[in-house]
């Protein structure tokens, strides 16, 4: 009983000490890998830094300036003017699209007297509200 | 202690008397013998296993407090700040207040040399001066010969140099990082930015110091660690700045101007939306100061804020206002305006020597009248007069942030007599900076509460004391409306945003003393939207000249008006002002093309 004992002790302890050198090895693996993410958080940065410069410089408005006066003809861009305040009802918005055939739970459209009728070219689409009775 | 003896004659003889064997005697006493030694060596094992154990106790009780402690901690990173001392964001950025970029950083290297490490000193001066125009091959073939054993060449060189300069593989020609200070809108806003050098230098890094501008004035705060690298956030907007400055270099052309400076600030908060001086320059590549003559004509001097002007009839509006809150006059009180006025030995004319006979005090504004402006400051008296001035901040230099701000200050007139306080009401004889007079607009747009100018996006402030009553400061706007409407300011009208201002015509004082005949500052300072007062914008021109159809004219309604309502027109729209109609347009609802009407409330 007491030797079973021993015996269990003993390998206990050096699954312990397994476990210990293994978490020991994985902590400094660890650190290793953090310094290497942190050296690199450093040198993005760097380069975010950079590239905010780059990004201001290329946005400065002389440059954009430049290039409204070039694209003048393709853009015909012009300075923000007091007539562009408009309200919400003066706005041409796009037509709504017309919705797509809703599906037809009661076979209304496939028995033989609801089949749709082919309309001519450059009539409407079928809206919605026309199917609705 | 009495030791016993193993065979004690007394007991041995009476134990041969008895017929006892004596040896029995002897062993019982051995016996007895080892028994006190036994007690004795397991008293002191005990002592020595009680010490082990406390010693195992102590060493697992240290183990597992340790652990516990461990394990109850937050877990952290050991070495978190040791890689992340990196050279770049030392200095913190400054932005406009959508967070657009006005000043960064850009990691650069500086060039030096040690000579004593060269190879071959002659053939790198010759590659050197290749690589670098500006650098002459015979003065760096001495400094390399010499007995210099480090000199500095380059402080910035691009990417390209300095691969370039790799090429030539001279191994006593080094670099050492540097942080860059960049500007990446170029000559956009430079007075407000000022600019940066290097301080302290070393071979590793160099310390970016600003020597001008904000940077200056905020430079313990960018350099600070503890702002972890948090942006400066300016006041400034720099769609408005960029555009102010385009319009202002415009209006100085076809005026013929020597130098324009334009201010545009909120009126409830004292935000410089934006701010410009002209001539400017490229904070990038800083001028030198200029040594000799005025140094009003170098580029570097922000008009804006260290210009000292007699801003002429833009003043007419302080006594007037003051009047009005004192109730002394109201808008419509008739003022005999009749000219010229005598005070004392001097005349005191309106311009171009008419007479406007009696005024109402709306009239006095509208037409600028010197003299009626002359009445009503005499009604007030020098001294509230003097009172009311420094109360709107004339007096002092401005609090904004900048580190010309202090070289500002006014010059104000040392005594107060009867002439002083007449020429000062219409303008004449206080120099101020045109910031004062923005500052000062605010303050009557602001209904009358104190304003103090500032660079700095939404930092709370204390609320202004109330210098005049809301409403005396709602008619004084009134009066100023009037002047764009039908006065001096009619060009700078601009539909549907109430331009509300003065014009004011100042001839240059000479430096030998008197003034120029033909040198004017024309200053045209404005609020807008009258009925609700959001802008004060003042731009001022200095020696201009506009030539039209009545001639040459010099004067502000003819200059800076214009000029003014132009960036009205153009700057109104970019703050998110909506004109004000007034009478909402019809509106003519698209009939939806299936007839259903949309029903919202």
């Amino acid at each position: 009983m007491r030797s079973v004992l021993y015996l269990l002790t003993t390998l206990a302890v050096m699954g312990m000490a397994f476990w210990a050198y293994r978490e020991n090895y994985s902590t400094q693996a660890a650190l290793t890998e953090m310094g290497s993410v942190q050296r690199e958080i450093a040198t993005l940065r760097e380069d975010l830094g950079v590239l905010r410069a780059e990004w201001a410089f290329l946005n400065r408005p002389d440059r954009l300036q430049d290039l409204v006066n070039l694209n003048f003809d393709k853009l015909k861009l012009m300075p923000f003017d007091s007539s562009q305040y408009v309200d919400v009802v003066q706005v041409s918005f796009p037509k709504p699209k017309p919705a797509a055939a809703p599906l037809d739970p009661l076979g209304l459209l496939t028995s033989p007297d609801n089949v749709p009728v082919e309309r001519p070219a450059g009539f409407p689409p079928i809206r919605p509200q026309e199917r609705t009775p | 202690m009495i030791r016993t003896p193993l065979r004690p004659l007394a007991r041995i003889l009476r134990a041969r008397e008895t017929g006892e064997n004596p040896d029995a005697i002897e062993a019982e006493n051995l016996a007895q013998r080892h028994a006190v030694i036994q007690d004795g060596a397991r008293n002191r094992a005990q002592g020595r296993l009680f010490i082990m154990a406390m010693a195992f106790v102590a060493a697992f009780a240290t183990v597992g407090i340790r652990m516990g402690a461990m394990a109850a901690s937050q877990p952290s990173e050991p070495r978190a700040q040791a890689t992340g001392a990196q050279i770049i964001s030392q200095r913190a950025d400054i932005t406009d207040r959508h967070g657009r970029v006005l000043a960064t950083n850009l990691l650069t290297h500086s060039l030096y040399a040690h000579p004593r490490q060269m190879v071959d000193p002659n053939a790198a001066a010759e590659k050197l001066a290749a690589i670098f125009p500006d650098l002459k091959a015979e003065r760096l073939k001495e400094d390399f010969s010499g007995k210099r054993s480090f000199l500095w060449i380059k402080k910035k060189i691009s990417p390209e140099q300095m691969q370039a300069v790799h090429d030539i593989g001279e191994p006593g020609l080094l670099f050492g990082p540097r942080e860059m200070r960049l500007y990446p809108n170029g000559r956009i806003a430079s007075h407000i930015l000022g600019g940066s050098t290097f301080g302290k230098e070393d071979v590793a890094s160099a310390e970016v110091v600003g020597v001008a501008g904000v940077e200056k004035a905020f430079d313990r705060w960018l350099r600070d660690p503890a702002n972890d690298g948090a942006p400066l956030s300016l006041s400034v907007d720099l769609t408005v700045q960029a555009a102010m400055e385009e319009m202002l270099s415009n209006g100085m052309k076809v005026m013929q101007a020597k130098g324009a400076t334009g201010i545009l600030m909120e009126v409830k908060t004292g935000e410089i939306v934006a701010m410009a001086s002209l001539p400017d320059f490229d904070p990038n590549d800083r001028p030198r100061p200029l040594l000799t003559g005025d140094p009003s004509d170098s580029p570097l001097f922000n008009r804006a804020v260290q210009g000292q002007y007699e801003l002429g009839s833009t003043f007419k509006i302080f006594p007037v206002a003051q009047a009005l809150d004192l109730k002394l006059v109201n808008a419509n009180t008739m003022i005999n305006a009749n000219a010229p006025m005598r005070i004392g030995k001097y005349l005191i004319n309106e311009f171009r020597n008419h007479n406007y006979g009696t005024l109402s005090v709306t009239d006095i504004i509208v037409k600028s009248s010197n003299v009626g402006t002359v009445r009503v400051a005499q009604l007030l008296g020098a001294e509230r007069q003097r009172d009311f001035l420094e109360r709107l901040g004339f007096f002092e230099p401005t609090p904004v942030e900048m580190s010309e701000a202090p070289t500002g200050k006014p010059l104000v007139p040392k005594r107060w007599p009867a002439v002083t306080s007449a020429t000062v009401s219409f303008g004449h004889g206080l120099a101020a900076s045109p910031l004062h007079l923005a500052t000062a607009y605010a303050t009557i747009a602001n209904g009358g509460k104190r304003v103090s100018p500032t660079l700095v996006h939404e930092r709370s402030r204390k609320e202004g004391e109330q210098v005049l009553s809301p409403q005396a400061a709602q008619t004084a706007v009134q009066l100023l409306r009037q002047v764009v409407v039908r006065g001096s300011g009619r060009s700078a009208n601009v539909e549907g945003y109430e331009v509300a201002g003065k014009t004011g015509t100042a001839d240059k004082p000479r430096p030998t003393g008197g003034y120029y005949k033909n040198k004017v500052v024309s200053t045209f300072a404005s609020v807008f939207p009258a009925s609700n007062p959001e802008y004060v914008l003042v731009v001022s021109l200095d020696e201009p000249t506009s030539t039209g159809a009545g001639g040459e004219s010099r004067t502000a309604g003819a200059t800076s008006a214009p000029v003014a309502g132009e960036m009205v027109r153009r700057l109104a729209p970019l703050l998110g002002l909506r004109p004000i109609t007034e009478t909402p347009l019809p509106v003519v609802e698209r009939p939806l093309a299936d007839g259903i009407k949309l029903v919202s409330n």
